[in-house]
């Protein structure tokens, strides 16, 4: 029998007084299918369930959530990748307040992201055509521009879930230093400036669970180690 | 820019390079007692006290107090901030943190121009 065990998350709070979990019985066939496809068939079975989705290729970076106690993105995961004892257990991502099952508000992730100013600015005037950049410096932005936001990462971060509202996380950290290694953006002082004080980069204690768990293989911890050291140069 | 008063440096950047290089004394200061040790087998109490008679003695020790009283703040100040979200109970708790090692530093120098 190929009949995967599946325990998902419930809440409805409009009607449920507390989380639950609910079991599903599902028949994969053999196949190793992606945990998004298990859960589209879960819809089939009970249509209450609501969850994010959208490219189901690991682009759009709506569907992460908690697999078997690891956060990832559902449509890119597969079966074999989580399963254990035939069995499969999906929460929303932690530390985020939870909306409905497998949706969670993620207002305290975006704020955080806000806050980085994650846009170019250079007050300097705009040349005629575009500011260019050495193929040396646009190297810089690699492996920081690819983040899809899908929270992953900041949902996993202990220091996230302690202080969501002051400590920015691994993802907006990641996106700072995205600006902060930008030849073409010169607000670098405003911008290491916001990220001095003890909780907003600081709070990080070097775990890496961010860097365990991006479904793209970006990592934050290098990337809050390089502010570090940018705020260490320019403080001494 | 979030903001703390109750933070004794109130930067995130000082309060690492605290803990870095307080660590770093503790550990040489450590390491220096455990060699001292391992040097002298049969130490007795007048060798043990010559040793702290030493005016390099007193201020290496001096300064390994002030580091233990730093880095303790910084890390006890951080761990009641991840933990104790009702106000009082994190001011409570960080008071008496500070208290204990106001105590212990002003001991220690008594302890160690003292005798
Ligand atoms: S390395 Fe830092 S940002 Fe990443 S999970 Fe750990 S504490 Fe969070
Ligand atoms: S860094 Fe990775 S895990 Fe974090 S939000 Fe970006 S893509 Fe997701
Ligand atoms: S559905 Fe778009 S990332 Fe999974």
């Amino acid at each position: 029998m190929s009949s995967l065990q599946v325990s998902v998350y419930r809440y409805n709070p409009e009607t449920d007084s507390a989380p639950y979990m609910q079991e599903f019985q599902i028949d994969t066939q053999g196949r190793d299918l992606m945990v998004l496809n298990v859960l589209t068939m879960i819809k089939d079975q009970d249509s209450s369930l609501a969850f994010r989705r959208s490219c189901r290729e690991g682009v759009c970076g709506s569907d992460g959530m908690n697999m078997n106690g690891k956060n990832g993105l559902a449509c890119i995961t597969a079966l074999s990748e989580v399963v254990k004892d035939n069995k499969l257990v999906l929460r929303p991502l932690p530390g985020l307040p939870v909306m409905r099952d497998l949706v969670v508000d993620m207002g305290l992730f975006y704020k955080q992201y806000e806050r980085m100013q994650p846009y170019l600015q250079n007050d300097t005037a705009a040349p005629a055509i575009e500011r260019l950049q050495s193929p040396e410096e646009r190297d810089k932005l690699d492996g920081l521009y690819e983040c899809i936001l899908c929270a992953c990462c900041s949902t996993s971060c202990p220091s996230f879930w302690w202080n969501p509202d002051k400590f920015v996380g691994p993802a907006g950290l990641l996106q700072a230093y995205r600006f902060l290694a930008d030849s073409r953006d010169n607000a670098t002082q405003a911008r290491l400036a916001e990220l001095e004080d003890p909780f907003s980069l600081f709070r990080c204690r070097g775990i890496m669970n961010c860097v365990s768990v991006c479904p793209k293989g970006l990592n934050p911890t290098r990337a809050i180690g390089k502010i570090r050291e940018m705020l260490l140069s320019n403080a001494t | 820019m979030v903001t703390n008063i109750t933070n004794l440096g109130r930067s995130g950047l000082s309060d690492w390079l605290i803990q870095r290089v307080s660590a770093l004394v503790l550990a040489v200061y450590a390491l220096f007692l455990v060699a001292y040790l391992l040097f002298h087998p049969n130490l007795d109490y007048v060798t043990w006290s010559g040793l702290f008679a030493q005016t390099w003695m007193r201020i290496f020790s001096l300064l390994a107090f002030i580091s233990m009283a730093a880095h303790a703040w910084v890390g006890l100040w951080t761990i009641s901030t991840d933990y104790l979200k009702h106000t009082g109970a994190r001011f409570g708790f960080q008071a008496v943190v500070i208290l204990a090692i106001f105590v212990f530093l002003v001991w220690g120098v008594q302890v160690l121009w003292g005798a």
